[in-house]
């Protein structure tokens, strides 16, 4: 069924009875073409690009719980391109290209709002950091400006720009073509779309282990039994390393919890993003008014969905030194999503040493904006066998070659 | 929150440690090939459950040790001195 107007006013009329679930809940079939381990943003969005632009449907989406409720349900919704180095810019901006279309496409509100994305500087080294990533992100054609102190002050009114402070703010950039969207709505709106194209998405079945014979991914092990697959695609977040090295595949990865919070609802206040690196917390608001909060990582592995109190403190903290006006504001929930993070605080898209055995990985602490164009080079991966120009440059390889993709200065955050 | 023992301050808060990730890694000699130098340099364990790894008591006595930990449930087994193997 289409969503449009003309099907709401029918349902209106009808008594709302006849809605359809937005997707299946088939069971499993003993073999597919294509079998993707991960029901996040990211693997729902590889299904429905291999199924649209690739023609392969004979596909599932296997996840260990509901879809959507691991990272895709907990990260702050954060939608950008600015990334300093020329291969992050181009996967990040092809992303952020597929968002501006995305809603249309997929018949799907996914409340995609380029409200704009500021960024804040503290010291005179940040500052002069982003007058840098402003200038090559111009180069690689993406919107960025520096902001003037007054030009802040009126985007971001409430925002305490006292010279008093320990660290006061000396300058900003933004991406006007940044924003945010309703993170639930993309796994949502990328599951009826994929369902629809005869992609089967199975839903709460752990996947044990990756079978794997003479060299080469034949099927996956799962609680409602074996799978078998022409290919294997995990996308599998912080859990990728217990996955992978069931078919004896080692990853540079370490799995982390990354914390957020929301505040109880407030009438309009803030209508950009805030990220502040130095004076470290991230904050907008979402559109039922709760001040959406992103912390730091804690900085030991670990596999509890749940972080440490002094990183919440740290960042509760620094958004009370940006805006003084909050102090009173009571939060609503914290949680912690399990977070893959690399090296370079890159991804890793592509093959690997085993045959028909496919990964992607490492988003880390900011996967989430990505989500349209990883699964679309994703897709691409596994239909041709080979990386597209656009993920070429984030293989498995690059470790031992040396060619790393070090974003961690050019991340929007400290982490 | 972490109550880290340190072998030479005993039980203190975790906001006083830095993690320096996995223990006993031992460096490849130069004759070794690029694979092997990619092990050292970028591949960790990330076992879902123990694990020993270095902390660094930063805002206390400034000594790395090392501790077991397990990284589902957060129990810290044992924690021994820089050197030493564990207590089986």
């Amino acid at each position: 069924m289409r969503y449009s107007a003309a099907a709401l006013l029918r349902n209106a009329i009808g008594g709302q009875r006849h809605w359809r679930p937005a997707w299946r809940f088939p069971r499993p079939r003993t073999r597919y073409d294509v079998v993707i381990v991960g029901g996040g943003g990211h693997g729902l969005a590889t299904a429905y690009y291999l199924a649209k632009r690739h023609g392969i449907r004979d596909v599932a989406v296997i996840d260990k719980g509901p879809i959507g409720l691991g990272n895709t349900g907990r990260n702050t919704t954060v939608v950008r391109s600015n990334y300093l180095l020329d291969p992050s810019a181009a996967l990040y901006e092809h992303a952020l290209k597929l968002w501006e279309g995305l809603s249309q496409e997929l018949n799907f509100n996914l409340m995609f709002s380029q409200r704009g994305v500021v960024a804040l500087a503290f010291t005179r080294h940040e500052l002069t950091e982003m007058e840098r990533r402003v200038g090559a992100l111009k180069l690689n054609g993406i919107d960025s400006e520096m902001l003037t102190l007054d030009e802040l002050r009126r985007r971001v009114p409430l925002l305490n720009l006292s010279r008093e402070l320990r660290y006061p703010v000396l300058g900003a950039m933004v991406q006007p073509r940044g924003g945010n969207a309703r993170h639930d709505a993309l796994a949502w709106g990328y599951a009826r779309a994929a369902d629809a194209l005869g992609v089967d998405i199975i839903q709460s079945c752990p996947v044990s282990a990756i079978r794997v014979e003479r060299g080469r991914a034949v099927g996956v092990e799962t609680a409602q039994g074996c799978i078998e697959a022409g290919r294997v695609a995990v996308v599998a977040a912080g859990h990728v390393t217990t996955l992978m090295e069931t078919a004896g595949v080692h990853l540079p990865i370490q799995s982390y919890p990354l914390q957020a919070m929301v505040s109880e609802p407030l009438k309009p206040m803030l209508d950009t993003v805030i990220m502040s690196g130095l004076v470290h917390c991230y904050v907008s608001q979402s559109d039922k008014g709760e001040l959406v909060l992103g912390a730091a990582r804690d900085s030991y592995v670990s596999y509890a969905q749940r972080g440490s109190a002094h990183i919440n403190a740290a960042t509760i903290a620094a958004l009370l030194e940006l805006f003084p006006v909050l102090s009173r504001v009571r939060l609503l929930r914290q949680w912690a999503g399990i977070v893959d993070v690399t090296p370079d605080l890159s991804p890793i898209i592509g093959p690997t040493e085993v045959r028909e055995l496919y990964v992607n990985c490492g988003w880390g602490t900011g996967g989430f904006k990505a989500t349209p164009g990883s699964g679309w080079v994703f897709a691409h991966t596994i239909a041709t066998g080979a990386a597209h120009a656009l993920n070429a440059p984030f293989g498995l390889e690059r470790f031992a070659r040396g060619a790393l993709i070090d974003e961690s200065a050019a991340a929007g955050v400290s982490h | 929150m972490l109550l880290i023992p340190c072998p030479h301050c005993g039980e203190r808060n975790e906001i006083e440690f830095a993690c320096g990730g996995q223990a006993h890694l031992e460096r490849p000699g130069p004759q070794a090939d690029a694979t092997r130098w990619a092990r050292y340099l970028y591949y960790r364990a990330n076992p879902n459950g123990t694990q020993r790894e270095r902390w660094f008591h930063a805002a206390g006595c400034r000594r790395w040790f090392n501790v077991e930990r397990d990284t589902a449930s957060h129990e810290i087994r044992t924690a021994y001195p820089m050197g030493e193997a564990p207590a089986p």
